[in-house]
């Protein structure tokens, strides 16, 4: 899952809650900072994978940092950068009725095999046979 | 504890991980910006004593070496400190916090490097001590800390490699080069035991309790005396405590208390470079300003 908020809970700028902070408020009021989200691919190939986030005033300065931040080692063969604000996460996948026909566990074959392999007599024959699922 | 507050914390005692946008209780917030805050302090002041040592490095290869450890807790710094800021709480609150003296910053970091032997040291063992917090930190219930923590423990095994590298070139050197080691490990030896904090039970440790660390202090120490222990011993370098020695039966370390007392004074600000540090990044914060407000009005 992406660390990125519900659209209507995002501040492309500042968080706003700031619990027990000393001098909080200060960045609020001149940071202009948007948060881009950053993806690294570590080799040709591989899937992108969600790494962090970079603050910056603009694309550019985004780019430089993204670049400090998660290139500079030769960590990363690509990068991605998504303004945070762009993400649009789907978190919920309810399953109201359970479909267990789709998956693995809603099958259970052993009984059955069993019974056509007695029929086809060749229940010797099978290795292994008797642990079949 | 409200129902919901309880809920969340089974969850994340279940090996659970909780990600920016979900909701969180507000002691686990505070505590999560209080850990991750440190830890980021501790990057940023941990590159000045060594710092010191660039332009001191005895050949070229060193001084790129330690050039490229210190951009490396630098770039570590900033990774920590945006994972505080979407926690709520902005990175120039955090350097205001730090450099007045109200946040702290690990032990290790309050002590002067006296010779080369204090940065061989430095880059091994602490940072060997470190790493056994780090990676434990990859289990972090709050997901986005844990996630770059991965990059920073692949630096780190670096630096220590690094720092055992300096190691040996001293002590395959001449006997005062060996000395110099043996020294450094005796000033480096009760800041290293303190490390990991004072042996309260996990269970009781807050940090713990919500996950954010996924191991108790001693448990910690326990590590790091087992890995590191037979490898300071076989260099011929003596450690200083007599007390220190390997229980058969169970294995587990056993050594004189540290002063735990001292500790606390150390990272309230009260160790023996405390003042000379923050007084740099006091003035460094200074000497910066200019930047972040010429990059913000540029970019308006």
């Amino acid at each position: 899952m992406l660390d990125a908020r519900a659209p209507e809970e995002s501040a492309a700028s500042e968080p706003s809650a700031v619990p027990e902070t000393g001098s909080a408020g200060r960045e609020a009021s001149r940071g202009q900072r948007t948060i881009y989200e950053v993806f690294r691919q570590e080799r040709k190939g591989q899937p992108f994978q969600h790494a962090g986030s970079v603050a910056a005033p603009d694309e550019q300065f985004a780019e430089i940092y993204a670049r400090e931040q998660y290139g500079r080692r030769q960590e990363s063969v690509a990068l991605w950068l998504v303004a945070r604000d762009a993400v649009r996460e789907i978190d919920e996948f309810p399953d109201e009725f359970d479909l267990k026909y789709r998956r693995v566990d809603g099958y259970s074959i052993k009984a059955r095999l069993r019974e056509a392999r007695e029929r086809a007599g060749t229940l010797d024959m099978a290795p292994g046979a008797s642990d079949a699922a | 504890m409200d129902a919901r507050t309880q809920e969340f914390l089974d969850y994340v005692q279940s090996g659970g991980q909780v990600e920016t946008g979900d909701w969180m209780p507000d002691e686990y917030r505070a505590r999560l910006i209080k850990f991750i805050e440190m830890h980021g302090n501790s990057e940023l002041m941990g590159v000045l004593p060594e710092r010191d040592w660039i332009l001191r490095a005895p050949t070229l290869q060193r001084k790129l070496a330690l050039t490229a450890k210190i951009q490396d807790e630098v770039g570590h710094a900033q990774l920590i400190y945006r994972v505080v800021e979407d926690l709520g709480k902005p990175r120039s609150a955090c350097l205001d916090d730090l450099v007045s003296g109200k946040a702290k910053f690990h032990n290790v970091f309050h002590y002067p490097t006296k010779t080369w032997g204090d940065v061989g040291v430095i880059a091994w063992l602490v940072d060997a001590a470190a790493i056994v917090s780090q990676k434990a930190l990859l289990k972090c219930s709050y997901a986005p800390y844990a996630r770059i923590m991965k990059k920073i423990c692949w630096e780190e095994s670096f630096h220590i490699l690094h720092g055992r590298d300096v190691i040996l070139a001293m002590i395959t050197g001449t006997d005062e080069q060996f000395g110099l080691v043996q020294e450094a490990l005796d000033r480096w030896w009760e800041p290293l035991m303190h490390f990991h904090g004072n042996p309260i039970p996990a269970d009781e440790d807050p940090m713990f309790i919500w996950r954010i660390k996924s191991q108790g202090n001693e448990e910690a120490r326990q590590q790091f005396l087992d890995g590191y222990v037979p490898q300071i011993r076989e260099l011929g370098l003596e450690i200083p405590d007599p007390g220190l020695r390997q229980d058969e039966e169970t294995g587990t370390w056993l050594y004189t208390e540290p002063d735990w007392e001292r500790l606390r004074a150390v990272v309230t600000g009260h160790g023996p470079a405390s003042e000379e540090r923050l007084a740099f990044r006091r003035l460094s914060r200074q000497d910066v300003d200019w930047v972040e407000r010429v990059v913000l009005a540029e970019a308006a």
